[in-house]
């Protein structure tokens, strides 16, 4: 991909073929087909697969089917995984900064864009068995019942990733995973290799195929068909574009999926336990005191 | 087991307590004399009862006796567009300046008068909407006052509502409530919205709009600001002008699915908030080794409290197989005992249906069951010959795939199937559009708490049903809602965390 030699080198560099990162797996398309990820003066970077709405249905199921065990997993285990994710992370730092310097990021900036991602992920990872203790209630009733609120993972979220290609990316689904989610990620923005690195990395971080899945590809080939799709209980809307979210909110009212959007372009401040909060259910049980 | 067996559907004759088999109860009606009902209801906006602007009104009718109780103001775009102005001038102008503990001061107060009047709202609830003066007098109007109370609480306490954030009002909230707890829900809506700092224009159902004016009367003489809290009264082009103005910031819903998604639909792209309560489809499930007793009360309670009339009802039994004879044949004895009649008679279990639409509907189901293969079984107890009246209905050997199992009836009929394995009994559970209650009957804890772990919905009641209390968070998974109401998830329906620091 890169410029034609002038001349036969000692040593041609081995390219890297971008896959998408689905069911713990690393497959292309099923559709055959591609785009070219680019360098902010338009020199082809490398090929990166251009998702169908075949993908994306697969990719649902993938996440549907690793779902219950992802949430079964206790919270010191998930906390565990995301802190393991970290590390890898940290590991790969200077891959990932070479990533974003490739794709216009200022040196500087990628490294700092690197630290904020894997310290992201360890804020997550601490939060996994905690946000239930400060979230969920016991509720005082006026009858003679034992009532308690909880919280419970939505199931299975959508995720339109952001712009910002690690920083935003990590931002978004940390928080989803952390409350026992399961993703489907669409990476749709000018800069998709941080991401299918990315899936390098949660798959060499014992996260259990499936929990996150991974597509790049065209935002108006996929987003309809995931924000439709009645096996999604949840989108993360990742855009500034309001008729981005609006078109996607109008296709996820077939099942009443739950939506929330993030406008941000900056995603330095974008942490807080309210990022799990945001994409889980509360259950109030009730049970009788007596004999 | 065997002798149970053996006792389903046998001949031998049984000793009932009931008002149809020679050991009935004497009439014992509520009295009405101290409720005062105008014959004109006029909408409150801004403080005061004014009619609407084009003068059309509508009836609201006792469902007993299909008789008309008074003539309502019927809101057009225009009313709603002046009740819309008036909250959003009672919110930038009073209610968002005035000191927190103030606010939740006026809030006490309708709390309180609504004790004090709960005997006249028992009987205009009864009245107007059909429900048993048993149930608007021990449940309806008690735990309306209780929301107030609850809520009022907060007012001066919103800095605890979201932890390491401070919180603030949504604004102006337009609200739409439906008949079958008319008060309750008024009460659910309002006491939150405005103890967090919210103003309100609320639109309660056409069909139940008395106890609400009174609420509005109420909430007039205790001195709440003018344009607090505005209602308009209407159906459902009423409904849509409210929660389609532009100027509501937040919504509030409680209803059918299907007008759910509408309006879900409507605000896609808006911003907006909204909480919406939606239709149910709850599953009771009845396990082996449950005190079968307090079960089949607890079935009863599920689907026949209030007529059914319950989003959260326990319309679909799942009995496991090993005691489905026993558990049905108990039932339909304690079904028998069922006093369907008089809202207003302190014995009556049933009430009146609350509208000759809902009527129709549920007769419907009535026939779209029996077609579809499932064995109907329905009491035989005498029912008034003017009115509207459904009585206790079962449909036993339903399958999943039934309409009757499937789809919201909203009425006194409970679809019985049977399983045999807890992870069967979970998935027939689980397996419908909607989630927003359940019940498990088990005497086993590990058991019990399993299941309730594993169904998708919103409201677990584990060896009871049917309770409700202000602290306690409720709505649905799924296709039955979005959001809370009640408890501290109730009061973040009213509001939104302040950016970080």
């Amino acid at each position: 991909m890169n410029e034609r030699p002038a001349a036969p080198v000692d040593r041609l560099p081995v390219l890297k073929t971008h896959k998408v990162y689905v069911g713990g797996k690393f497959p292309r398309s099923e559709s055959g087909r591609f785009d070219r990820a680019l360098a902010p003066d338009g020199t082809p970077i490398a090929n990166i697969c251009r998702c169908s709405r075949k993908d994306v249905r697969d990719a649902v199921t993938a996440a549907r089917a690793a779902q219950a065990g992802w949430a079964a997993r206790t919270a010191y285990n998930r906390g565990q995984i995301l802190y393991r994710i970290a590390e890898m992370l940290e590991g790969r730092s200077g891959q990932f900064e070479a990533l974003l310097a490739a794709g216009g990021t200022a040196p500087d900036e990628a490294a700092a864009e690197v630290q904020a991602a894997t310290d992201r992920l360890l804020h997550y990872a601490g939060w996994t068995d905690k946000f239930q203790q400060v979230f969920s209630s016991v509720n005082p009733v006026a009858t003679s019942h034992f009532n308690f609120s909880i919280l419970e993972p939505m199931g299975v979220v959508g995720v339109l990733a952001p712009e910002s290609p690690l920083l935003g990316l990590v931002s978004s689904i940390a928080p989803a995973i952390a409350g026992g989610n399961t993703t489907v990620v669409l990476v749709t923005g000018g800069q998709p290799l941080p991401a299918t690195t990315f899936g390098e990395v949660l798959n060499s971080s014992d996260v259990p195929g499936g929990v996150v899945n991974i597509l790049t590809g065209r935002r108006d080939e996929m987003l309809a068909p995931l924000a439709a799709h009645r096996d999604v209980d949840a989108l993360l809307l990742c855009s500034p574009d309001p008729d981005v979210a609006r078109s996607a909110e109008i296709e996820a009212v077939h099942n009443l999926k739950r939506v929330a959007v993030r406008p941000h372009e900056d995603w330095a401040d974008v942490q807080s336990p309210y990022e799990i909060t945001d994409l889980q259910e509360v259950k109030t049980t009730w049970h009788p005191i007596g004999s | 087991m065997t002798k149970s067996t053996q006792t389903a559907g046998s001949e031998t004759p049984k000793l009932r307590l009931g008002g149809h088999d020679g050991w009935g109860y004497a009439p014992a009606p509520e009295s009405t004399d101290h409720v005062e009902l105008r014959d004109r209801y006029g909408l409150f906006i801004d403080g005061e009862f004014v009619d609407a602007r084009d003068g059309r009104t509508f009836e609201t009718a006792n469902p007993a006796t299909e008789q008309k109780i008074a003539d309502v103001a019927l809101a057009s775009d225009a009313d709603v567009d002046a009740a819309v102005a008036a909250a959003r001038r009672a919110y930038d102008e009073v209610w968002s300046k005035l000191a927190p503990r103030e606010r939740g001061k006026y809030v006490y107060r309708i709390a309180r008068v609504l004790q004090e009047r709960s005997r006249e709202l028992a009987i205009t609830e009864s009245l107007d909407g059909g429900k048993p003066i048993r149930e608007s007098r021990d449940v309806d109007i008690p735990l309306a006052a209780a929301h107030f109370f609850y809520y009022a609480g907060w007012a001066d306490k919103l800095d605890y509502a979201f932890p390491g954030r401070g919180a603030r009002a949504l604004g102006v909230a337009g609200q739409v409530i439906p008949w079958n707890f008319p008060l309750l829900m008024a009460a659910w809506k309002i006491a939150p919205a405005i103890a967090a700092g919210n103003t309100v224009v609320l639109k309660p159902a056409e069909t139940t709009p008395l106890t609400v004016l009174k609420l509005a009367e109420i909430i007039r003489d205790a001195g709440v600001p003018s344009g607090v809290v505005n209602i308009v009264t209407g159906a459902g082009e009423t409904g849509a002008a409210v929660v389609q103005h532009p100027d509501v910031d937040k919504v509030a819903f409680t209803g059918s699915t299907e007008v759910g998604k509408l309006i879900r639909r409507a605000l896609a792209g808006s911003g907006k908030h909204y909480t919406l309560e939606l239709g149910g489809k709850a599953a009771n499930l009845v396990f082996e080794d449950a005190a079968i007793d307090q079960a089949v009360e607890g079935i009863v309670n599920g689907i026949f409290f209030n007529q059914g009339h319950v989003c959260c009802a326990g319309s679909r039994l799942l009995v496991q197989e090993s005691v489905a004879d026993d558990v049905i044949s108990k039932l339909k004895d304690r079904m028998e005992t069922l006093i369907v009649g008089d809202p207003l008679d302190k014995n009556t279990d049933i009430g009146a249906i609350n509208s000759r639409a809902q009527l129709d509907k549920i007769e419907e189901y009535l026939e779209i069951g029996e077609a579809e293969g499932a064995e109907p079984f329905q009491t035989s107890c005498p029912v008034p010959d003017r009115g509207y009246w459904c009585r206790p209905t079962l449909f036993l050997h339903a399958s999943q795939s039934h309409r009757v199992v499937q789809e919201e009836i909203f009425g006194p009929v409970l679809a019985v199937q049977t399983f045999r394995t807890v992870d069967e009994g979970i998935a027939m559970a689980n397996n419908t559009p909607y989630g927003l209650s359940g019940g498990v009957w088990s005497d086993k804890g590990a058991k019990a708490f399993r299941v309730t772990s594993r169904i998708r919905a919103g409201v677990l009641w584990a060896n009871t049903y049917n309770k409700f209390d202000p602290t306690a968070p409720f709505g649905g998974y799924k296709e039955s809602g979005i959001g809370r109401e009640g408890g501290l998830a109730g009061l973040h329906a009213y509001l939104q965390p302040e950016a970080a620091a």
